[in-house]
C-alpha cells in the first residue's frame, strides 16, 4: 500500500444511498488518511463503468427499485465479481447485502438473480417491516466488539448452511423474523473478504473497529486511533437499544410480557 | 363554492407553454353565499375539542391542537369533511417548505378575505381539525399543510380546490420507508380525485422527478421550475426505473430526463430568474421577500401560483408576501445571553444544501441541533448524506438529543467542533468563542424539527 493510494470504490451512491451509508466509504478513507496512508474514494454512479481495481468495494442500502436496477447492471458488468476474485475487500449493507446473495424480491414480487457472492437468499417478510436499533454480537472468531447499528428493510435474508452470519442478533431483528425459529436470530454474512450487515446508522460510524478489520483486510494490522467520539457514541446507542431476550427467536408470549413490564416501568 | 367542472378538468398534462389565462380559475369570493352549517354533532365536537385544547394550553403543554384535534376526530370522525365544507381549501405538501409555502400562500389569499390556517405547521388530521375548528366562520379560506404521508386522507375529507406539491426527498425514513413510495401515494391520490369528478387544480414543482410523476396524470397543472438540489432520491425513474439524468449544471436552463423512457421534466408554466417570477408568456414579477434564499423565491413561485388559481393578481400575490418576516420562528434571529442568533431549520439534507446558502460567512460559529424523536425520524444517519465538509474554516457546536451522532460526523468531515448537549449553553458556547475573536458575537442555529421547537420554547423563557 506504500506506492499508491488506497482506493476505496462507492458503487451507485446515487442508486443505494438512501440511510447515509455513503458515509461508510468517508470513515473508511480518513481513517486511512489520519494514519499517514493516501486514500482516495471513486465514487461510481449508476450508468457508469465500475471499476474491478479498487482495493475495497463500498455497497449501500436502498429502495427497492433502484435496487434492481443496480443489481442487473452489476451482474452485466461483472466488475464487482472479479474485484473480489482478485482479493479487494466488500462491505455490503442492507439492500447491498440482499443484491449479494443468490436471488432476491424486485419491487413488483418477482424473483430477482443477486450477484452470487454471498450463499444466502432474500425473500419478502411476512411481518411488519424491520425498522429500530440494532444490536449484534459478532462471531468469536471476528475478534470484533459487539455492534450497533439501525436496521430499516421489510425483506429477510436466509443464509444457506454453509453461509457464516456475521453475529448474533442481541436486539432488533437482522436476518429476519421468517428464518428458522429454532435458530439464534442472526444478522448478516460474512465470505471471506465480503462482509455484509442490516446495520446502517452508518455501521462504520458506530463501530470503529469493524471499519478497521475491513481496512485490515487489505493492509494488514492498523494502529489504534483515538475514538473516544465514536465510543461516546456507541455507549449511548448501546444503552438506547431495547433489551431483548437472547436465545431463539422472539415469540409472542414474551412480547407480551416485554410490552407489559415496559407499560409499567413507564408509569 | 366555485369548482371547476369534471368536464373541463380531462385536459392532458400541458407539454409546454399552453396559455395560464386559459385555464379557468375559482371566482373571488362570494360574501353573498348561505353560510355553510355544521352538523350538531360536528358542533358539539368542535366545542369539547377546543374546550381540551384550551385546558391543555393553559397546563403549559404546548399550543393544544393536536390534543384539541384528537378529540373533535374522537366525537365526530367526519369532522374534518364538515369543517372544511364550504370553504376554499388549498393544501401544500412536500418534503421541505411546508409551513413557508403555507405562510406565503394565506398571505396572497388574504387579499381576498379571511384565511384559515395550521400556521403552527401542526399538520396530521387532528391539527389540521383543530385550525380549522377555531376558524371564524368568515374565513371562507384555508391554506392548509398537510404532512406528505397523509396528503390522501387530508384531500379525502377536504376536498380541495388546489393542491401545492413542493418535493420529496428522503426524511423521516424509519416512517415513511421509501420516498418513493410517497410518490406513488400521491399519484394515486391525484387520479382517485380525477376519477370521482373531484380533480383538484395541482401547482407541481416540474424540477423534481418524483413530484412530475406523482401529477403528469392530473387533469389541470400548473408546472412550477421551483428547483430540487438534492437529486439522490431520484436517480430511478419512478415511470420505468430507468436512469434520471439531471443537468450537471443548475442554470443549463435544461431539465432532467429519463435516459431509458420518454418521461422528462414538464414544460414550465412558471420559472425563476433572478429575484423575479417569469410567467410563460414572459411576464417577469419581481419578487422581494424578507424570507431569504432561493428555496423561499421557490416557495414564493409555487404560492404565488396557487393564489392565482383563486383569482389573485400575481403581483398583488407576490407583493403581499413581503410581510412575512419569520415563519413558525423560523429566519429570526433571538438574543441568548448577549449572543445574536438567527435560528435556521434543517431537517434532511435536502433541506441543508438550500441553508448552506444562508449561513453568514467563516468564521461566524453554527450550533448545529439535532434530535431523532418520532417527528425527526428515529435514524439520524441521513447526517451523513449532507456535505458538513463545507463547514470547515469555523466552530461548529453540536448540540441536541444526537450530538454524539453529530460529534462523529464532524470529526470526520474534519471540521473543528464541540459537543453541548444543552441547547442554550451550546449557542452560549459558540458566541464566546466567536465574540473572543472578532467584538459583537454573532451566531448562525440550525437545527432540525424539534430541537428548533425546543430552542423556540426556551428562548421564550429565557425572554
Amino acid at each position: 500500500m506504500s506506492t499508491s493510494a488506497f482506493r476505496v470504490a462507492l458503487v451507485y451512491p446515487d442508486l443505494l444511498g438512501t440511510y447515509g451509508d455513503s458515509g461508510n466509504a468517508v470513515i473508511l478513507a480518513q481513517r486511512l488518511r489520519w494514519r499517514g496512508q493516501a486514500c482516495e474514494i471513486v465514487e461510481v454512479h449508476a450508468g457508469d463503468a465500475v471499476p474491478d481495481s479498487c482495493d475495497l468495494y463500498v455497497v449501500g442500502g436502498g429502495e427497492d427499485q433502484p435496487q434492481s436496477l443496480a443489481a442487473r447492471e452489476l451482474n452485466r458488468q461483472r466488475s464487482l465479481h472479479r474485484a473480489v476474485e482478485r482479493g479487494a475487500a466488500l462491505l455490503a449493507v442492507c439492500a447491498g447485502l440482499q443484491i449479494l446473495g443468490r436471488t432476491f424480491v424486485g419491487p413488483d414480487g418477482v424473483e430477482q438473480p443477486g450477484l452470487d457472492l454471498l450463499d444466502c437468499v432474500t425473500v419478502r417478510g411476512r411481518g411488519r417491516r424491520a425498522v429500530g436499533e440494532l444490536v449484534v454480537e459478532p462471531a468469536a472468531d471476528t475478534g470484533l466488539p459487539v455492534m450497533t447499528g439501525y436496521e430499516n428493510h421489510g425483506g429477510v435474508t436466509i443464509l444457506s448452511p454453509g453461509a457464516q452470519p456475521l453475529g448474533r442478533v442481541r436486539s432488533g431483528v437482522g436476518n429476519g423474523r421468517d428464518a428458522d425459529p429454532n435458530t439464534a436470530a442472526v444478522d448478516g454474512a460474512l465470505n471471506g473478504r465480503v462482509w455484509a450487515t442490516y446495520m446502517h446508522g452508518p455501521v462504520l460510524a458506530r463501530n470503529p473497529a469493524f471499519a478497521d478489520g475491513l481496512l485490515g483486510l487489505v493492509t494488514g494490522p492498523l494502529e489504534p486511533l483515538d475514538d473516544q467520539e465514536s465510543d461516546a457514541l456507541r455507549a449511548e446507542r448501546l444503552a438506547a437499544a431495547p433489551t431483548q431476550a437472547s436465545g431463539a427467536t422472539s415469540r409472542w408470549p414474551d412480547t407480551l410480557v416485554r410490552w407489559t413490564r415496559s407499560r409499567i416501568r413507564v408509569r | 363554492m366555485y369548482r371547476t367542472s369534471p368536464d373541463t378538468g380531462r385536459q392532458p398534462a400541458r407539454p409546454s407553454g399552453a396559455s395560464l389565462v386559459a385555464v379557468p380559475v375559482v371566482n373571488s369570493l362570494d360574501s353573498t353565499a348561505g353560510e355553510h352549517r355544521l352538523p350538531t354533532r360536528t358542533r358539539l365536537a368542535a366545542g369539547v375539542g377546543m374546550a381540551v385544547g384550551s385546558l391543555s394550553r393553559r397546563m403549559g403543554r404546548g399550543s393544544g391542537s393536536v390534543i384539541g384535534g384528537r378529540a373533535i376526530l374522537a366525537i365526530d370522525p367526519q369532522a374534518l369533511a364538515h369543517l372544511a365544507r364550504g370553504r376554499d381549501v388549498a393544501l401544500v405538501s412536500g418534503t421541505n417548505g411546508k409551513t413557508t409555502t403555507t405562510s406565503l400562500l394565506s398571505a396572497a389569499l388574504s387579499l381576498r378575505g379571511p384565511v384559515v390556517s395550521n400556521a403552527l405547521g401542526a399538520n396530521l388530521p387532528p391539527g389540521i381539525t383543530a385550525a380549522l375548528a377555531a376558524a371564524s366562520p368568515t374565513a371562507r379560506q384555508a391554506a392548509l399543510e398537510v404532512d406528505e404521508a397523509w396528503l390522501g386522507r387530508v384531500a379525502a375529507a377536504t376536498d380541495p380546490d388546489v393542491v401545492l406539491l413542493l418535493n420529496l426527498s428522503r426524511d423521516q425514513l424509519d416512517r415513511n420507508n421509501e420516498v418513493r413510495r410517497l410518490a406513488a401515494t400521491w399519484r394515486a391520490v391525484l387520479a382517485e380525485r380525477l376519477a370521482q369528478g373531484r380533480a383538484p387544480h395541482v401547482v407541481a414543482n416540474a424540477d423534481d422527478p418524483l413530484v412530475a410523476w406523482a401529477a403528469e396524470e392530473s387533469a389541470s397543472v400548473t408546472w412550477v421550475g421551483a428547483g430540487q438540489r438534492w437529486t439522490d432520491d431520484a436517480a430511478g425513474c419512478p415511470n420505468c426505473g430507468g436512469r434520471i439524468r439531471f443537468p450537471g449544471d443548475e442554470n443549463a436552463g435544461d431539465g432532467w430526463a429519463c435516459g431509458d423512457c420518454p418521461f422528462r421534466r414538464p414544460g414550465l408554466d412558471v420559472s425563476l430568474d433572478q429575484d423575479c417570477v417569469v410567467l410563460v408568456d414572459g411576464t417577469r414579477i419581481p419578487v422581494h421577500l424578507q424570507l431569504p434564499g432561493r428555496c423561499n423565491l421557490a416557495n414564493a413561485a409555487m404560492a404565488m401560483s396557487a393564489a392565482a388559481r383563486f383569482g389573485v393578481d400575481r403581483a398583488q400575490a407576490v407583493a403581499a408576501m413581503q410581510d412575512r418576516s419569520e415563519v413558525a420562528g423560523r429566519y429570526r434571529t433571538v438574543t441568548v445571553g448577549g449572543v445574536s442568533a438567527r435560528l435556521l431549520l434543517a431537517k434532511n439534507p435536502a433541506g441543508w444544501l438550500e441553508v448552506f446558502d444562508l449561513l453568514s460567512p467563516a468564521p461566524t460559529p453554527v450550533v448545529v441541533a439535532i434530535n431523532a424523536q418520532i417527528a425527526d425520524g428515529r435514524d439520524p444517519s441521513w447526517l451523513w448524506d449532507v456535505p458538513f465538509e463545507r463547514l470547515r474554516g469555523r466552530l461548529v457546536v453540536a448540540t441536541g438529543e444526537r450530538s454524539a451522532d453529530l460529534a462523529v460526523r464532524l470529526r470526520y468531515a474534519d471540521v473543528e467542533h464541540r459537543r453541548q448537549p444543552n441547547l442554550l449553553a451550546a449557542i452560549a458556547e459558540a458566541g464566546a468563542h466567536h465574540g473572543s475573536q472578532t467584538g459583537p458575537s454573532k451566531v448562525d442555529v440550525v437545527a432540525n424539527y424539534t430541537s428548533f421547537q425546543a430552542i423556540n420554547r426556551q428562548v421564550a423563557r429565557v425572554d
